[in-house]
C-alpha cells in the first residue's frame, strides 16, 4: 500500500517547533524543536521523566501541547487524529492494543478491519508478520496467556498491520530477555530494510540504539540536549574507548603512548587501562606502541557505555 | 463495525459460567417477582395501571430476560481504561472510541440475550401464563425498542464512565446511577404503578427508555400510536446521550494527562 500524500508536503515526517507541555507543577517538554525526515531511524533517549513519553503523546494526538507546533506526517495530530492514526503505528510498551480475552488472531483481524484493509491484503500482511515474528503457535491463544516477549512481538505486529509510514515505539524491549530483544531488533531491521519505515524509538536499552538507530536525540528536563549520530554523541561528551592490556611482567606506567591516557595501573603494572579517542588513534596503533615497550599477554577493548554518555551530558549541563 | 460487534459477542461468550449464573439468578428472581405481581393483581381483583395478570407477568419475565442484555448496571472497562491511561490507546486508532465501545456493547448485549435472556424467558413461559406481543408488527417494534434500549443504556453509562477524566473515583456516581436506573427503568415496579409525582420524574428521565418502553411493547400493554411515541422517546434519548457523550469524550481528550514519562 502506498500512502497518498493526503495534503502533507514532502517535508519532515515529524516536526516540532518550540513545543511546550506543562503539567501542574512541571514543564515536561520545554521548547523542543526537532525535525525527522522520512526513512530515518531515531533513538529518543533520556532519563525517566525527561519528557520522552510526553513528546510521543503529543506526536500521536493523545496529549494537547501547551504551546508550540507539532506535525506528524505533516498533520496536526490533535485535530487530524484519525488521519495520523492511519499513517502511524504506535506501541506503548506498558499498554496493550490487543483484546485481552480474544485469541490473538482475532485482534489482528479486528485491527485490520479498523484500518479498513482489504481482506485479501490483510490476510497476506498478517501472514507475513506472523511468519517474520514467529508467532504462528500463539495465534489461537488468548492474548492474556501470552508471555511478555510474545505479547510485545504481537503488539509490534499489530502496529505494523496497516503498513504505517512511521513507527513509534515507546520502550519496546522493556522487560524482555536477551533472546527476545535480539529477535525483535532483527525484525525491525528487516522491516525497515524492506519498507523504509521511519522509526522513532524510546528506550533505556542502549543496545536498541546501537543496533537500530542512525540518529540519537537526547532529551533532558524537556530540552533537547543532543542531536546527532551515536558516534558523534560519544565524541561530544568525550566518551573514550578503553584498551585493557595484560602484560607478561610488571611494567612501569605506560604514560607515553601517543593519544592515550592511563586510567589505571593494577597488579604492579601487570594490567593497565589506556583510554583513547577513536577519532585520534586506533586500537591497533595503541597496541603496536605498547608492544614496542613490553610483551602483551592479553587484551580487551571496552566500548563507551552510552548510559554513561548520557550521564555526562547531564553532568555537562550542570545536573545529574 | 460489524466485526467489533462480533468481537464483543465472542469476548463475552468466553465467560460461560458467568452467563449460566446470570441465567439462574434472573430465573429465580423472575419467579419471585412474578408471584408478587400476581398476588398484587389478585388482591386488587383487576388490572393495575393497565396491566392485566398475563401482561404483568410478561412484563416481569421480559424484564428478567433483558436485564443482562441492556446494560443497566454500568460497565467497568471504560472507567478502568480512563483511570489507567489505557484510553490513550483507543485514541491511537482511526475510529471514534465511543463507536468502538458501542459496537462492543451491542455484541455483549447479543450474547447475553441469546445465552441468558431467551432461556430465562422460556422458563418464564413454561411456568407462567404470559401475554405476548399482539401482532407481528408489535414483535418488530419491540425488537427495535430493545435495540434502542441497549444504545440508550450504553450511552448513559459511557458518560458516567468518562467522568473518570475529572474524578479519581466514580464509584459513588456509578452507584447513584445504578439506583436511579434500577428505580426509574421499571425494573422493580412498572413506572405506571408509581405515584404521580414520581412518575413525572421518570417520564422526563432517560431511564424508562432503557427497559420500561420495550417491556410495555413486548408485554402488549401499549398498542397503536403509543408504540411510535415510546420509540420516538427512545430515539431522542439515544441521540441526546450519544451526542453528550461525544462532547464529554472530546473534553476528556483535552484533559487527558496520562501519568508517567
Amino acid at each position: 500500500m502506498t500512502s497518498p500524500p493526503n495534503g502533507a508536503a514532502a517535508g519532515p515526517i515529524i516536526e516540532t517547533v518550540d513545543l511546550v507541555r506543562d503539567f501542574k507543577r512541571t514543564r515536561a517538554v520545554d521548547h523542543l524543536s526537532v525535525a525527522v525526515a522520512a526513512g530515518e531511524s531515531v533513538g529518543y533517549i533520556g532519563a525517566n521523566g525527561a519528557g520522552k513519553s510526553t513528546t510521543i503523546k503529543m506526536l500521536t494526538g493523545i496529549l494537547q501541547p501547551t504551546s508550540g507546533l507539532v506535525r506528524t506526517c505533516g498533520l496536526d495530530p490533535m485535530r487530524r487524529r484519525v488521519d495520523v492514526a492511519r499513517r502511524t503505528g504506535v506501541v506503548f510498551g506498558q499498554r496493550s492494543q490487543l483484546w485481552w480475552d480474544l485469541p490473538l488472531h482475532e485482534s489482528f483481524t479486528i485491527l485490520a478491519a479498523i484500518h479498513r484493509l482489504e481482506p485479501g491484503q490483510a490476510r497476506a500482511r498478517i501472514e507475513r508478520l506472523v511468519d517474520q515474528l514467529e508467532m504462528g503457535p500463539q495465534l489461537a491463544a488468548p492474548v492474556r496467556s501470552l508471555s511478555l516477549g510474545q505479547r510485545m512481538r504481537a503488539e509490534i505486529a499489530a502496529a505494523l498491520l496497516h503498513e504505517p509510514e512511521l513507527l513509534i515505539l515507546d520502550e519496546p524491549t522493556i522487560g524482555l530477555d536477551v533472546l527476545s530483544k535480539q529477535r525483535l531488533r532483527e525484525f525491525l531491521l528487516e522491516e525497515r530494510r524492506e519498507r523504509g519505515t521511519t522509526l522513532l524509538l524510546t528506550t533505556h536499552d542502549m543496545g536498541d540504539i546501537e543496533r537500530l538507530c542512525g540518529r540519537v536525540l537526547v532529551i533532558d528536563e524537556g530540552r533537547l540536549a543532543f542531536d546527532g549520530t551515536l558516534a558523534g554523541l560519544a565524541r561530544t561528551v568525550g566518551a573514550r574507548r578503553v584498551l585493557v592490556i595484560d602484560l607478561a611482567e610488571p611494567t612501569g606506567e605506560l604514560s607515553d603512548i601517543p593519544h592515550t591516557a592511563v586510567l589505571a595501573v593494577e597488579g604492579d603494572g601487570l594490567r593497565q587501562r589506556l583510554a583513547f579517542d577513536a577519532s585520534e588513534t586506533t586500537a591497533a596503533a595503541v597496541l603496536a606502541a605498547v608492544s614496542a615497550r613490553a610483551q602483551v599477554r592479553d587484551l580487551a577493548i571496552e566500548e563507551p557505555d552510552i548510559e554513561d554518555v548520557v550521564r555526562r551530558i547531564y553532568a555537562a549541563s550542570g545536573r545529574g | 463495525m460489524l466485526l467489533l460487534v462480533r468481537a464483543g459477542f465472542r469476548r463475552h461468550s468466553t465467560y460461560r459460567l458467568a452467563l449460566l449464573a446470570g441465567l439462574t439468578t434472573n430465573s429465580v428472581f423472575g419467579v419471585i417477582r412474578a408471584s408478587i405481581v400476581l398476588a398484587a393483581i389478585g388482591s386488587a381483583g383487576s388490572a393495575i395501571g393497565g396491566y392485566s395478570a398475563p401482561m404483568a407477568v410478561a412484563f416481569v419475565w421480559w424484564g428478567q430476560a433483558l436485564l443482562g442484555t441492556v446494560n443497566l448496571w454500568g460497565f467497568q472497562e471504560v472507567k478502568e481504561r480512563v483511570r489507567s491511561g489505557d484510553i490513550a490507546v483507543d485514541f491511537l486508532r482511526p475510529l471514534d472510541p465511543q463507536l468502538v465501545y458501542l459496537a462492543g456493547d451491542i455484541g455483549r448485549a447479543g450474547i447475553n440475550f441469546v445465552a441468558r435472556g431467551l432461556p430465562a424467558l422460556l422458563i418464564g413461559a413454561v411456568l407462567f401464563d404470559l401475554a405476548w406481543p399482539p401482532s407481528p408488527g408489535a414483535w418488530l417494534v419491540g425488537a427495535a425498542s430493545v435495540g434502542l434500549a441497549v444504545v440508550v443504556a450504553f450511552a448513559g453509562n459511557f458518560i458516567v464512565s468518562l467522568l473518570s477524566f475529572w474524578l479519581i473515583e466514580v464509584r459513588g456516581i456509578q452507584l447513584v446511577w445504578m439506583i436511579l436506573s434500577g428505580l426509574f427503568c421499571g425494573l422493580y415496579l412498572p413506572v405506571p404503578w408509581f405515584p404521580g409525582w414520581l412518575r413525572t420524574i421518570a417520564d422526563w428521565s432517560p431511564w424508562p427508555a432503557m427497559l420500561q418502553h420495550p417491556l410495555d411493547i413486548l408485554s402488549g400493554r401499549l398498542v397503536g400510536a403509543d408504540l411510535g411515541l415510546v420509540v420516538a422517546n427512545q430515539v431522542v434519548w439515544a441521540v441526546l446521550l450519544l451526542a453528550l457523550g461525544q462532547v464529554v469524550l472530546r473534553a476528556g481528550r483535552r484533559r487527558l494527562e496520562v501519568q508517567g514519562g
